[in-house]
C-alpha cells in the first residue's frame, strides 16, 4: 500500500513538472531555452536563490552548454528537489522581519531610494528593470514609499 | 561629546548610502530578492498561461468552424436535391450567378443611391485625391461612417483594378527604398492608425505590404478595408495587399464580418457583402521583393510551387474553403444524385474531407494534444481518432491521406480527370499558402488543429525557398505575443499587427521595415495607452481574468460530460474527487492541452484536504440569464456550447440576411445541428425552445436576440461575460 501511494504521488509530481515544463515548451521540442527554467521551477513553489538556481541549471545542462535545457534531465532533478521538499518558501513573518533589517529607523515603510540601494548593491543584485518593476508595483503613489507589510500581502500567492 | 555620538549615531544609521552594511542586512536583502524573484517567476508563469488559453480555444473554434462546414459537403454530395436540409444550405455553394463584368457593374450601380444634405460624413471623388483619403481616414478616426454610395463606388473602383494585377505581386526596393509590411489587423482599426501615426501614411515615398485577415473578430473592419482599398487606389505601385484565409465570405459568417456589415449598413449591407464576396477573391495571393523575400499570409508546404501559382485563376476561389467545382464535360445529371466513391477516381468529398482523412498519429504536437470540443457522446473517452474513423465510414472514403495524395498524381484516363486535377492540385495550393502554420520538426504534414493547409518543417522552407532562389519568408496567420517571431532559422518571419487580439494587454504588434539590404527591422506597439502604464502585474491580472472567465465558459459548456468523468473517479459515490482527478477528467473532456494542474488554484477556490466537492464547483460556474431558464438544461447546454456553429448556421439559411429567421427555419436549423453532431432532439422539444426564444412573441427569432440570450453570468466575477463575438456599434 504504501509503495503504491508513493508511486501515486510521484507520478502526480512527474505530472506537475511536466505540465509547468510544457507550458514554456512552445515547439514541443521537450526541452526549453534555459532562461526560462529559473521560472519553472520557481513556479512548481520553490524559492531558490539565485547561486541555487545556477548549481541546479549546471546540474541538468548538457556536458557541451547548448542554451536549452532537456526535459529529460530536467525530471528527476526537479522531481528530488520536490520530494526533498528543497528551497522551501518564506514565511510572511519571516519576511517582513528582513524588512525591518533593513528599515532600521523602524518607521514602519523604506523610502524608494533606500530599497533601491540594498536590492541593487546587496545580496544577489536586482538588476535596473527588475528593482524599477519592483518599485512601480510596491511604491505608495501618494507619500512615495513602500509599505512593506502591505507590500508582503499583496505579493503572496496562498494557493501552494 | 553629544554631538560627536549623534554624529556618529547617524553616520551609522545612514550606512547604507555608502553601500557596505552588516550581514543581518545583507541577509535580509537576499531573502527578499529570493522572494520577490519567486513572485515574478509566478506572474510570467500566469501569463504563459493566459496565452495557451486564449490560443487552444481560438483554435478549437477554428476546428470547429472546418467540420461544420465538412459537414456540409457532406450533406452536399450525398443528398439529393431534393433532401430539406441539403436544400438549407445549398445556396452557399451556388456559384455567384452574375459572372459578367457589364452585369456585375450594373448590378452594383451606385448612381441610384442619393447621398442626403445631412450626411456629415467624407465625400469621395474619383479617381481618388489624397485629401480624399486624408478626410477618409479621418472621419473613421472620429467613429464616422462612410455612406453607401461611396462604399460602392469605391469596391467598385477597387474591383477593376485588383482583377488588372497579377496573383503574386512582384516589387522592387529600388524604386521605393523601404517597404513597411503589416500582418494580421482583424479590425483593429486603432492598430492601423497606430501604425500610420508611427510609420507615416503610403504614398510614392513610403510603400507597404499589407498581408491579409484584414477583417473579422475587430469592430472596425469595414473601415480597414475601406482605407487599404483607398491608399490602393491613390497609390497602386506602392501599396500591395495578399488575401488571408479571412477574406473568405464563408469564414465571415461565423467570425463576425458579415454581422458587422448588415449592422452598420441596413439598407445595402447585403449588396456590400456580395461585391466583397468576389472582391475577396480577386486578391492577389502573394508579394515578393527583389525576388528574394517572398510575402503570404498563411505559408507553404512541401509542394508550394509560384509557378503554378502564378499561372492559377485566383478568383475562381472564391472561398479557399471549397474546392474549385467539377468540370463535367457533357455528362449529364451527374452533379448530384447518386455519387459513388469509386477508387482513384477523385470527388468533391474527398477533397473536402481531406483534413479529416487523415489519420493522424498519437503525438502531441505544440502543447496542445488532439482537439475535441464537441465531446457530445457519453462516452467521455472516444478518442478524436475513432471520430475522424468514423466519418471516414460515412463518406464512404477508406483512403488515408497519403493515398490520397499518390491518387492525386496518379494517372488518369479521362479529360475530366485531367482537369480536376489540375484544379486541386491548384487549390491546394492556395489552401496551404492561405492555412498553413510552420512547425519546428521536419516534414509537412496537414493542419488538423485548423482543419485547413499543413503545418511544414524547416526542411520544407529550405526546399522551397532554394526552389524559387528566396532567401526569407514573411507570414502572418498566428498571434504572437511580442508581435513578431522568428522561425526555422530565422528564414520564416511571422508578423502579427493586431495588438491586445485576445484582450487587452494580451499582445503587442509590429510591422516590419525593409530596405534595400533586405534585412528586417521590427517597430512594435500596443494600441491601449493604459496599458502600457500598467505595471506587469495588473495587465497579467486584466487579461488573465479575462482568460479564465472564457475558460470557465467552456466548462460550463461541457457540465453534463464533466459531472459523467467526475462520477467515473468517484466510485463509492461520495460527491468528492482528488484534485488531481480533477485535473485529468477535465483534460479528457475538454481536450485543450492546458496545463491543468497549474491552472488548478484559480479555477477551484474552494477544497477540503486535497479533495473537491465536485457537484458544488459544477454549480459555481457561469450560469445563464434567467430569459434562457425556460429551456430544459441539457439543450441549454449544447446550445451554448454550439452557439458558433448555430450563429453560423443561421445566418446561412436567412439568405436574405433579414436577421429573422421563422420557427420552420429554426426547426430545420436544428435538425442539420444535431445531425451534425449525431445527436437526438424530438421535434417538440424544438418548438419549445423555440416559443421560449421568440421573445417579442411574433412567430419569429431574431438572430442577434438569440445570441444575446447566451449572455453567461459569470458568478465569481459578479460581472456579465461577453459572448464570443465582437458586438457592432449599432
Amino acid at each position: 500500500m504504501e509503495e503504491e501511494n508513493k508511486e501515486a504521488v510521484i507520478s502526480e509530481i512527474h505530472r506537475r513538472i511536466a505540465e509547468a515544463f510544457n507550458v514554456f515548451d512552445n515547439e514541443s521540442s521537450k526541452s526549453v531555452d534555459v532562461r526560462e527554467v529559473g521560472t519553472i521551477i520557481r513556479s512548481l513553489g520553490c524559492f531558490p536563490s539565485e547561486a541555487e538556481l545556477h548549481e541546479m541549471i549546471a546540474e541538468v545542462e548538457e556536458e557541451e552548454p547548448t542554451g536549452y535545457i532537456r526535459f529529460e534531465k530536467f525530471l528527476p532533478a526537479m522531481t528530488k528537489v520536490l520530494m526533498e521538499r528543497k528551497f522551501r518558501p518564506i514565511p510572511k513573518d519571516v519576511l517582513i522581519q528582513a524588512f525591518e533589517v533593513l528599515d532600521q529607523e523602524k518607521k514602519g515603510y523604506l523610502e524608494a531610494e533606500e530599497l533601491k540601494k540594498y536590492m541593487t548593491q546587496e545580496g544577489e543584485p536586482f538588476s535596473q528593470d527588475e528593482v524599477e518593476e519592483m518599485l512601480s508595483a510596491a511604491l505608495d503613489n501618494k507619500e512615495n514609499v513602500i509599505f512593506y507589510k502591505d507590500l508582503v500581502s499583496k505579493m503572496t500567492f496562498e494557493d501552494l | 561629546m553629544g554631538c560627536g555620538a549623534t554624529k556618529s549615531n547617524e553616520l551609522q544609521l545612514k550606512k547604507y548610502q555608502r553601500g557596505s552594511i552588516g550581514v543581518p542586512a545583507m541577509r535580509a536583502a537576499l531573502l527578499i530578492q529570493r522572494w520577490y524573484r519567486q513572485y515574478v517567476a509566478r506572474l510570467e508563469m500566469r501569463r504563459r498561461c493566459t496565452w495557451h488559453i486564449f490560443q487552444s480555444i481560438e483554435y478549437a473554434g477554428e476546428q470547429d468552424q472546418i467540420k461544420l462546414y465538412n459537414f456540409f459537403g457532406y450533406l452536399m454530395d450525398h443528398f439529393t436535391p431534393a433532401n430539406s436540409e441539403r436544400n438549407l444550405i445549398s445556396h452557399i455553394f451556388r456559384e455567384n450567378e452574375i459572372c459578367r463584368d457589364i452585369e456585375w457593374e450594373r448590378y452594383f450601380c451606385y448612381k441610384n443611391i442619393e447621398v442626403p444634405e445631412l450626411y456629415s460624413g467624407p465625400h469621395l471623388s474619383f479617381p481618388l485625391t489624397v485629401s480624399n483619403v486624408a478626410d477618409l481616414v479621418e472621419a473613421f478616426k472620429n467613429k464616422q461612417q462612410l455612406h453607401t454610395r461611396y462604399v460602392l463606388q469605391l469596391l467598385l473602383e477597387s474591383w477593376k483594378l485588383l482583377r488588372m494585377l497579377p496573383n503574386i505581386n512582384q516589387v522592387s526596393t529600388c524604386q521605393t527604398k523601404e517597404i513597411t509590411i503589416c500582418g494580421d489587423l482583424h479590425g483593429h482599426l486603432e492598430d492601423l492608425l497606430l501604425v500610420f501615426y508611427k510609420n507615416g501614411m503610403p504614398s510614392v515615398e513610403k510603400s507597404y505590404v499589407f498581408n491579409g485577415d484584414f477583417v473579422d473578430r475587430g469592430k472596425d473592419s469595414i473601415e480597414i478595408l475601406l482605407i487599404l482599398f483607398a491608399f490602393m487606389l491613390l497609390y497602386p505601385n506602392n501599396v500591395h495587399l495578399n488575401r488571408g484565409n479571412h477574406e473568405d465570405y464563408i469564414v465571415n459568417l461565423r467570425y463576425g464580418f458579415t454581422k458587422e456589415v448588415l449592422g452598420k449598413y441596413r439598407l445595402h449591407g447585403k449588396k456590400i457583402l456580395k461585391l466583397l464576396q468576389k472582391i475577396f477573391s480577386w486578391l492577389p495571393l502573394a508579394t515578393v521583393i527583389d525576388q528574394k523575400v517572398l510575402i503570404l499570409h498563411g505559408g507553404i508546404s512541401d509542394t508550394t510551387d509560384l509557378n503554378i501559382i502564378a499561372q492559377a485563376d485566383r478568383h475562381k476561389y472564391v472561398s479557399t474553403l471549397r474546392p474549385p467545382k467539377r468540370r463535367w464535360v457533357a455528362s449529364g445529371g451527374n452533379s448530384t444524385a447518386g455519387r459513388h466513391k469509386v477508387n482513384g477516381r477523385m470527388d468533391n468529398s474527398l477533397q473536402r474531407h481531406c483534413s479529416l482523412a487523415y489519420n493522424s498519429p498519437l503525438r502531441s504536437r505544440y502543447n496542445f494534444q488532439s482537439r475535441s470540443m464537441q465531446n457530445f457522446s457519453s462516452k467521455v473517452n472516444l478518442a478524436v481518432e475513432e471520430e475522424l474513423k468514423e466519418q471516414r465510414r460515412m463518406a464512404g472514403l477508406s483512403q488515408s491521406y497519403h493515398d490520397l495524395r499518390s491518387s492525386l498524381s496518379s494517372d488518369s484516363d479521362s479529360d475530366n480527370y485531367e482537369t480536376y486535377e489540375d484544379d486541386s492540385n491548384e487549390w491546394k495550393q492556395i489552401v496551404d499558402m492561405l492555412w498553413s502554420d510552420p512547425m519546428p520538426q521536419d516534414g509537412c504534414i496537414p493542419n488538423e488543429v485548423r482543419g485547413g493547409g499543413c503545418y511544414w518543417g524547416p526542411d520544407v522552407t529550405e526546399k522551397v525557398l532554394r526552389r524559387h532562389n528566396l532567401q526569407l519568408l514573411i507570414r502572418s496567420h498566428e498571434c504572437k505575443q511580442e508581435g513578431y517571431e522568428f522561425c526555422h532559422n530565422r528564414k520564416v518571419l511571422t508578423i502579427f499587427s493586431a495588438s491586445n487580439y485576445y484582450e487587452v494587454g494580451s499582445n503587442r504588434g509590429a510591422y516590419i521595415r525593409l530596405g534595400p539590404d533586405l534585412v528586417p527591422h521590427f517597430i512594435q506597439y500596443q494600441a491601449n495607452r493604459s496599458t502600457r502604464e500598467l505595471t506587469l502585474r495588473q495587465s497579467v491580472g486584466e487579461t488573465e481574468r479575462s482568460a479564465l472567465r472564457a475558460l470557465r465558459e467552456q466548462l460550463f459548456a461541457h457540465k453534463s460530460d464533466l459531472l459523467y468523468a467526475f462520477q467515473d473517479y468517484d466510485t463509492d459515490n461520495t460527491g468528492w474527487i482528488s484534485l488531481k482527478h480533477w485535473a485529468t477528467a477535465v483534460e479528457a473532456v475538454l481536450r485543450l492541452g492546458l496545463p491543468w494542474r497549474v491552472l488548478r488554484s484559480q479555477l477551484v477556490t474552494t477544497t477540503q484536504d486535497g479533495m473537491l466537492d465536485y457537484q458544488g464547483w459544477l454549480r459555481e460556474l457561469p450560469i445563464t440569464e434567467p430569459k434562457t431558464e425556460l429551456v430544459q438544461q441539457s439543450l441549454l447546454e449544447t446550445m451554448y456550447k454550439q452557439r458558433s456553429n448555430l450563429e453560423t448556421i443561421f445566418r446561412i439559411i436567412d439568405s436574405d440576411h433579414s436577421g429573422l429567421i421563422s420557427f420552420e427555419e429554426f426547426r430545420q436549423t436544428w435538425k442539420l445541428l444535431s445531425s451534425h453532431l449525431k445527436m437526438e432532439i424530438s421535434d417538440e422539444a424544438i418548438l419549445d425552445m423555440a416559443v421560449s426564444i421568440d421573445f417579442n412573441k411574433d412567430g419569429s427569432i431574431d438572430i442577434n436576440e438569440f445570441m444575446e440570450a447566451f449572455r453567461l453570468v459569470d458568478r465569481t466575477m459578479n460581472l456579465p461575460s461577453e459572448p464570443n463575438h465582437t458586438k457592432t456599434d449599432e
